[in-house]
């Protein structure tokens, strides 16, 4: 049997689930999690058979290039004319990596599921919309065209849609769920136009030809620049993937369930803007300057929602805040260069931050949904293997050797000090201290001290049952192991020798070459000061709010925090709102843009339909008018006769007298 | 399958007045399922249509044509192309749909609602397939009438403004176009000296392709035909009249409103406008991509702020069928290709967010969006089918809405990349409205209005889902198998093309083009002075005798 026929599987297991669990899910109860959680099993399992022969080099050959993998073409879906889309797959390395992610973090949150949202009544609805949105992700990685790529990108945003606004009563959850979308579709339009450019330009859409006709240097003069081109197409990354300015939907999309905020908003669909630079390598690298708009973008984002997470007190918003900043990591790494990077990061994080998503779900569900740090504190001695899971992940992120954080985050700093962007390397670092800071003051105040909530809480606090922690302790291993099994050894690691074809061509663009790894040199420099910045976070946030491990016992200091965020006070105040982003948009897009809205229905009313009925309304009364004149009295039409003669007649005079 | 000679064309345009005379010569309780009954024969009878007609072969199928006026050569002439087709099949379905839908509502002069009903069918169907351009004419007045007693007696509060309004608005425009036909006919005769084929589309069209027509009466035939489609569109400025119409208009009226008789005027550009005209056409064509651009944008613009669930959608729809229009004289592939499909799909889907408007004011007699919510706690499968469409037409790809008007734009793309960036602006603004309306109808508490209302507040019923489930399933079939559409008229897409662009444009068209944004400033710039120089008045509305306009 050959394995491409399996392709269209993966995607009809989740449709099916979906269907079928939309239509009668509401008649199995409790039980209607079978069907999704087995169809996403399957998915992992057949998921799997390709991905190992894909990165094993099994695969054939993909036709006209040197990638191992497979291809499957479905279907002609639009055939206009010279404009034909057709729907087709492959699983290459790139995607092997991404499928990876997608299916394992995926199944684990299924089952993550079935215990978090037991006592929902609409239990159903959640996973129906799981598997909708599995089957949009899994197309969204498998496409080889760039439009069903993006009929992959909307159909993520709608399950994102239906999931953030899942608990619809709630106001705010309702609104989030809406600005996640408008905002995603802000991305949207200019990934929709980088689309029409490239078809314009290279008069195909599947993804590989185009980029191939895109970046073969005989042709220098497209109709569209290839800067414009690949700008919108980063326009469409940075919606999906909430880079500045578009990152303002992400927190607020922490309304939904935990386990969708693990699944969707940290360890999945929003690496897609990611995927999708990733994707389009060769088309980035052939314009360098778009490329600096790309690592300025995402380290930009990676600095600001870092300064935003160090103050925040909604557990699930500092860790949004994070993703935000370790999105733009990879952005960065994208835009200097530093591809394999990227994938690795990405990788790395989507199992950490995801274990990290999970288990503050079960921290929320231990304290009966109170979601505040303030009202938590010394829950490690309640949920112990929360807790253990939970450091696991913050020791991840934080970048401590050898968990699975330090080798991707390490290896993003290292090639863009060796690239030659310092000011990404500089900006980077700092980052790296500030996410330490901050993953341990969420762990301080969340674990350690005293709690701080109602006694009645505290004493019905107990550990989540298996469902639950079973799968935080599946992803606790990859957040361990994953850096040193794909990061190793340097230089030439594991997930660099098998993404290498797919960012070859980019290489050879920029003109790189491979530089050899210098353990006892500046990478090891590079490597000792990351890690020391780490160090030195923890140390602050052990200080400022305390710690309760391996014997050590420090108690957080309240006042100083106090103290130090009133010396300050511009900076405390900025982070704790945001940088007023909401602020600005609320001003410029509800106040302004409603203002103009209600202008333009005003001129509607008064001045175009006005006019319409100033017209009927004219002509009702200058036919009321008109009656008077006819007044039945033959002298007043004997008079108007004469006038008009005379009228006519001296006219004719005047005019033929010329 | 190969149907004869029967006469298939005038079987499905006749069907539903004899419907109408049965249900006349009928006693009134069987009003419904008689109606219903030939509605959905023609139905089935456009389906035959459909599935016999040839999308390979070009030109018009199953013609027929009969003297009527002999002396001016006026025929009973209709025939088929791809583009009637699928026009045709859309209103015979949405006919039904409609009528199946008003049993309900409907409790007063049932007989004389599916009279009016079954002649609305039968002039816009006539519309689809007339060829001869006075017989044409006649279809096209004959839609009138019946829309005019819809609205007028069914209606709600403020309807005979409503339906003066668009009865009058839409005959300044035809009226106009009666002058052209009119004018073109005499050309034609003065040229060959018959009048055999003065009235006849096809020998018109191939006149007009030879260069038989002069400049002058181009621009000015054209300008006529264009004034009665763009008000029947409606396209911006002439726009005014459809809140108005769907606001008052019952639940099926609104339905046939949006899903038909807006297909009219862009079906009128296709089949008329740009092949009898292609020089004008392509002279105005910068024009009313302005224009297009506007209603795209503007009609989103006003639709965010409107309080009213009708009056939303009905903005909505001046916004997607600026697409139409903009598709059509971009004069590309796509384009045009865009156009046609962003027809149908408006079509199947604003037809469907009337129905579901309907449901909730039936239930509620209640329209006012502030007064809704809560609604998926209370009628949950009202609310999913609702956010279906809502996705719809918000173009969510994978469903029909999405196709139509990424051709659309792509079309425009190739035409002015910066013409379609600023088209493709409207996707934010109309996920800002959807999601607006939806999320205050479905999402939240359930407000104290509906709480109010206890029981009343029953989930759909199985009719109201059988009228929506067409819909529905044409609209996932068309989104992902978008082929079955464009094969069907990829003769009219080539004809409209081929005719566009074998002209030149007419080389006076600055100075008219100038010369009426001109005139449109002035006349701005003077109601805007009025407006804000008026003391403050009621409502801007018609003076009507007083006791006419009253509730019923």
């Amino acid at each position: 049997m050959n394995l491409e026929s399996l392709i269209p599987v993966l995607l009809l297991l989740p449709m099916g689930g979906f269907l079928i669990t939309a239509a009668i899910g509401r008649r199995l109860h409790k039980q209607a999690h079978w069907i999704p959680v087995l169809a996403i099993l399957a998915v992992w399992v057949l998921a799997m058979l390709l991905v190992i022969n894909v990165l094993t080099g099994t695969a054939p050959l993909l036709a006209g290039s040197e990638t191992h993998g497979y291809a499957f073409a479905w279907f002609t879906w639009i055939p206009a004319g010279d404009f034909v889309v057709n729907v087709g797959f492959v699983v290459d390395p790139l995607t092997a990596c991404l499928l990876i992610v997608v299916t394992t973090i995926g199944l684990l949150v299924h089952v993550y599921s079935i215990g978090y949202m037991s006592h929902d009544a609409s239990y159903w609805r959640f996973f129906a919309y799981l598997n909708l949105f599995m089957f949009s992700m899994l197309l969204l990685v498998l496409a080889d065209s760039w439009l069903v790529v993006f009929v992959a990108w909307e159909l993520v945003g709608l399950s994102s849609y239906l999931l953030i606004g899942f608990w619809f009563r709630k106001r705010s959850a309702a609104l989030a769920a809406k600005k996640a979308f408008i905002v995603n579709r802000v991305g949207d339009l200019g990934f929709i136009l980088g689309i029409m450019a490239i078809f314009v330009n290279t008069g195909t859409l599947d993804i590989r030809d185009s980029i191939h006709i895109l970046t073969s240097p005989t042709l220098a003069a497209f109709p569209i620049p290839l800067w414009i081109t690949a700008l919108l197409i980063f326009t469409g990354a940075m919606g999906k993937s909430a880079q500045f300015p578009l990152h303002v939907w992400l927190p607020d999309a922490m309304e939904g369930p935990t386990p969708v905020s693990a699944l969707i908003h940290a360890a999945t669909m929003v690496n897609a803007g990611v995927y999708l630079v990733a994707r389009a390598n060769p088309l980035f690298a052939a314009v360098p300057s778009t490329m600096v708009v790309v690592a300025a973008i995402g380290i930009f984002t990676a600095i600001l929602a870092a300064s935003i997470a160090m103050t925040q007190t909604d557990i699930k918003r500092v860790l949004a805040y994070s993703t935000l900043s370790q999105l733009g990591y990879m952005f960065a790494a994208l835009g200097v260069g530093a591809w394999t990077a990227a994938i690795f990061h990405l990788m790395t994080h989507g199992f950490f931050k995801g274990l990290l998503f999970l288990g503050s779900g079960s921290v929320i569900h231990s304290v009966h949904e109170e979601q505040d740090m303030r009202k938590m504190g010394g829950l490690a001695k309640k949920i112990p293997i929360t807790y253990a899971t939970m450091l696991i992940g913050s020791l991840a992120i934080a970048g401590i050797p050898p968990l699975a954080g330090f080798f991707s985050k390490d290896e993003i700093l290292g090639e863009s000090f060796k690239l030659g962007f310092l000011w990404v390397w500089a900006i980077g670092f700092v980052v790296a201290g500030l996410t330490a800071f901050y993953m341990f003051r969420l762990m301080g105040l969340t674990f350690w001290g005293e709690f701080r909530g109602p006694k009645a809480i505290w004493d019905k606090i107990h550990e989540s049952p298996w469902v639950m922690t079973v799968p935080l302790i599946l992803l606790a291993i990859p957040s361990i192991g994953l850096g040193m099994a794909l990061g190793l050894p340097f230089g030439s690691s594991t997930l660099s020798g098998w993404l290498e074809p797919i960012f070859r061509q980019a290489d050879t663009l920029m003109g790189r070459a491979a530089e050899p790894f210098a353990l006892f040199g500046i990478d090891g420099a590079l490597i000792i000061l990351s890690v020391a910045v780490a160090a030195a976070g923890i140390a602050v946030a052990w200080r400022l709010f305390g710690t309760n491990l391996l014997g050590l016992r420090i108690k957080g200091r309240p006042e100083t925090v106090t103290a130090m965020s009133a010396r300050a006070p511009f900076l405390y105040r900025a982070s704790l709102n945001k940088w007023w982003f909401d602020d600005l948009n609320h001003l410029l897009f509800m106040v302004i843009g409603g203002r103009i809205a209600y202008a333009a229905w005003w001129f509607d009313r008064e001045v175009v339909d006005g006019t319409v009925n100033a017209i009927g309304r004219g002509t009702v009364s200058s036919g009321r008018g008109l009656r008077r004149i006819q007044t039945g009295r033959v002298q007043n039409y004997a008079l108007g006769i004469a006038i008009g003669l005379i009228v006519m007649a001296g006219s004719y005079l005047v005019l033929a007298g010329r | 399958m190969d149907l004869g000679t029967f006469p298939i064309l005038s079987t499905i345009t006749f069907l539903p007045l004899a419907g109408a005379v049965a249900v006349a010569v009928l006693p009134s309780r069987w009003a419904r399922p008689v109606a219903l009954g030939f509605a959905l024969a023609a139905w089935v009878v456009s389906l035959l249509l459909l599935v016999s007609y040839l999308p390979n072969n070009p030109g018009f199928q199953y013609t027929v044509a009969l003297d009527w006026i002999t002396v001016f050569g006026i025929q009973y002439k209709l025939g088929a192309d791809g583009l009637s087709v699928a026009l045709v099949v859309l209103t015979t379905t949405v006919s039904w749909i409609s009528i199946l839908a008003s049993f309900k509502p409907i409790q007063t002069r049932i007989k004389e609602y599916m009279v009016s009903f079954l002649i609305l069918e039968v002039g816009l169907i006539g519309v689809f397939l007339a060829l001869d351009l006075f017989l044409f004419y006649i279809f096209w007045e004959i839609v009138l009438v019946p829309m005019y007693l819809i609205i007028g007696i069914w209606g709600g509060a403020n309807r005979i403004y409503a339906t003066i309004k668009f009865v009058l608005y839409t005959l300044v425009g035809s009226l106009l176009m009666l002058v052209a036909i009119l004018a073109t006919a005499f050309a034609y005769q003065a040229t060959t000296h018959t009048w055999v084929g003065a009235f006849d589309f096809v020998t018109l069209r191939d006149f007009a392709s030879n260069g038989g027509f002069s400049s002058a009466l181009e621009i000015g035939a054209f300008l006529a035909f264009f004034l009665a489609f763009a008000i029947k569109v409606p396209m911006f400025p002439f726009h005014t009249w459809l809140p108005d119409a769907h606001t008052e208009a019952p639940t099926a009226g609104s339905v046939m409103l949006a899903a038909i008789m807006l297909k009219l005027g862009a079906y009128g550009f296709i089949r008329f406008a740009v092949p009898l005209f292609p020089d004008a056409a392509r002279t105005f064509a910068p024009a009313i991509i302005v224009l297009s651009l506007i209603a795209i944008i503007y009609g989103a613009i006003v639709a965010l702020v409107q309080p009213d669930l009708k009056r939303l959608v009905a903005y909505s729809s001046v916004s997607h069928m600026g697409f139409v229009t903009l598709g059509v004289f971009v004069f590309t592939q796509q384009g045009v290709q865009g156009a046609i499909l962003q027809m149908i799909n408006h079509g199947l889907i604003t037809g469907a967010l009337f129905l579901l408007v309907g449901v909730v004011y039936e239930r509620t007699h209640d329209r006012t969006i502030a007064k809704m919510g809560g609604l998926a706690a209370k009628m949950p499968v009202y609310v999913a089918i609702f956010g279906f469409f809502i996705f719809a037409s918000g173009g969510l790809p994978g469903l029909s809405g999405f196709v139509g008007e990424f051709l659309t734009l792509l079309g425009t793309f190739e035409f002015n990349p910066v013409t379609a960036a600023v088209a493709s602006f409207v996707t934010i603004l109309s996920a800002g409205y959807l999601l607006y309306m939806f999320g205050r109808v479905a999402f939240g508490e359930v407000s104290d209005f509906l709480k109010a209302l206890g029981d009343h507040l029953e989930d759909i019923t199985p009719i109201e889902i059988l009228t929506l489930a067409p819909l529905g399933a044409l609209v996932v079939v068309f989104g992902i198998q978008p082929g079955l559409l464009l094969d069907l008229f990829h003769g009219t897409v080539a004809d409209t093309l081929t005719a566009a662009n074998a002209g030149a444009a007419i080389d006076i068209a600055p100075q008219i083009v100038i010369g009426g944004l001109g005139l449109l400033t002035v006349g701005v710039v003077a109601r805007v002075m009025y407006v804000l120089m008026a003391p403050r008045r009621v409502a801007s509305q018609l003076p009507v005798p007083a006791d006419s306009g009253a509730a019923q």
